[in-house]
């Protein structure tokens, strides 16, 4: 079945690329966050981090279903999420970086949900009814996100020495790439005047910013830069990426069409 | 209550679906039921076939597949079509979840969602050790009072 069919074809090509960036986001960031899973810092981080991946893979797969629905070429899914090589995946360049060490994980587990709530907010009145009605779910799963990962922001950030310089250091790596979540789409304003989202890119850059520039300001640390090049904000994938790809779609390509 | 025996349905209504649905246990939580947790948004009772439309406590919840089946199976005695649906159009809250849902998670150990006070011996002195627990609904407390680890229910 088709949905979204009474949109004009531009829009709807461009509520796809909305939906494959935000769905390819939430699958990238869950698989890296269930890399921890056995080796976490500490037993509460093992089962923290376990259970946001699993979050972060329903909302995926959700947003993979609706996906599916809307382009409607005979791909379910599974097949959107498992079958492309690591170029055809849309995810922002923030979360190509490799895992890291903790710090990296909590700056780009921060620098990602932040953006991410903003991007949902802009979502929650949505005039493509199923996107706001799966929104509104899953705003409602993020604040925990968000409450975790801002008090180890300021757990890591507030303590010199040590956990604050690897922070510091893990901030600095990621700055380049930190402003790609909420980089414009292509066609993005037909988004905008459909009503789909509420907000442009830049519009919604300037809300992120103004929603992490006191936690960061308080805590003394860089605001990130914006984009040198918005247009790769999405392409162009990592090494680290093309490992993270061979390890989540392993068992996909060893048994073809299988299910589970 | 359990549905008829294949063959000896007769009239079948809304109370009768639902009073079979509140046997449907929560895989993850078995104390409690579907109908306790406020999962079950309508019940349709057509001519040929029972619409069920369940609303997922979190998307991505694992045990959304053996709920469907777990229906299906609890329902086929009603001798029609049983269609379920999972959807999102009302979101699912904690505050759906009922009073006796409630007592049932208190009784076992869970502090219901919003209830900031140990569930085995009543004490106001908790901590809360992990916002994240063993599955996606559940966050993980300490009772200063009683020295025992807990789970909550989380509010959503």
């Amino acid at each position: 079945m088709t949905i979204g069919a009474d949109l004009v074809p531009a829009t709807r090509n461009a509520l796809s690329l909305l939906l494959l960036a935000m769905a390819d986001d939430e699958f990238v960031i869950g698989f890296s966050d269930s890399e921890w899973t056995g080796i976490a810092p500490m037993l509460e981080e093992d089962v923290a981090m376990s259970s946001l991946a699993q979050d972060e893979l329903g909302h995926a797969q959700a947003l993979y279903r609706l996906l599916a629905e809307v382009v409607d070429d005979g791909r379910d899914a599974d097949a959107i999420a498992y079958d492309r090589p690591p170029e055809g995946y849309y995810h922002a360049r923030l979360l190509d970086h490799p895992r890291g060490d903790w710090a990296d994980t909590i700056a780009r587990r921060y620098l990602y949900d932040t953006a991410d709530a903003i991007r949902l907010d802009a979502l929650a009145a949505s005039s493509f009814e199923p996107l706001r009605d799966l929104v509104g779910k899953i705003r409602r799963e993020e604040r925990y996100h968000l409450m975790h990962v801002t008090a180890w922001l300021e757990r890591l950030g507030g303590s010199p020495g040590e956990p604050r310089d690897r922070l510091v250091a893990a901030l600095g790596r990621l700055a380049p790439d930190a402003a790609s979540v909420l980089a414009p789409l292509p066609n993005e304003l037909s988004l905008v005047m459909a009503g789909v989202i509420e907000g442009g890119a830049d519009e919604l850059d300037a809300r992120w910013r103004s929603k992490i520039g006191p936690v960061l300001g308080r805590l003394e640390l860089p605001m990130p830069p914006a984009l040198a090049d918005p247009a790769t904000a999405r392409t162009g994938h990592s090494d680290a990426f093309r490992s993270l790809w061979g390890e989540f779609n392993a068992v996909r390509r060893s048994e073809p069409g299988v299910t589970w | 209550m359990t549905a008829p025996a294949p063959g000896a349905a007769t009239a079948v209504d809304e109370a009768a679906v639902r009073a079979v649905l509140a046997e449907v246990p929560d895989p993850e939580i078995p104390v409690v039921s579907i109908v306790d947790l406020g999962m079950v948004e309508t019940v349709e009772v057509g001519h040929d076939a029972i619409r069920i439309e369940l609303l997922p406590t979190f998307v991505g919840c694992p045990a959304l597949d053996a709920i469907r089946t777990a229906v299906e199976e609890r329902l086929a005695g009603f001798g029609r079509q049983t269609d379920v649906s999972f959807g999102y159009r009302v979101p699912w809250t904690s505050d759906r979840i009922t009073a006796a849902g409630r007592d049932r998670l208190r009784r076992s150990g869970f502090a219901p969602p919003g209830e900031e006070t140990c569930p085995l011996c009543g004490s106001a002195n908790v901590a809360t050790d992990n916002l994240f627990g063993p599955t996606q609904c559940r966050s993980v407390r300490y009772c200063r009072s009683c020295r025992q680890p807990f789970e909550a229910f989380k509010p959503v």
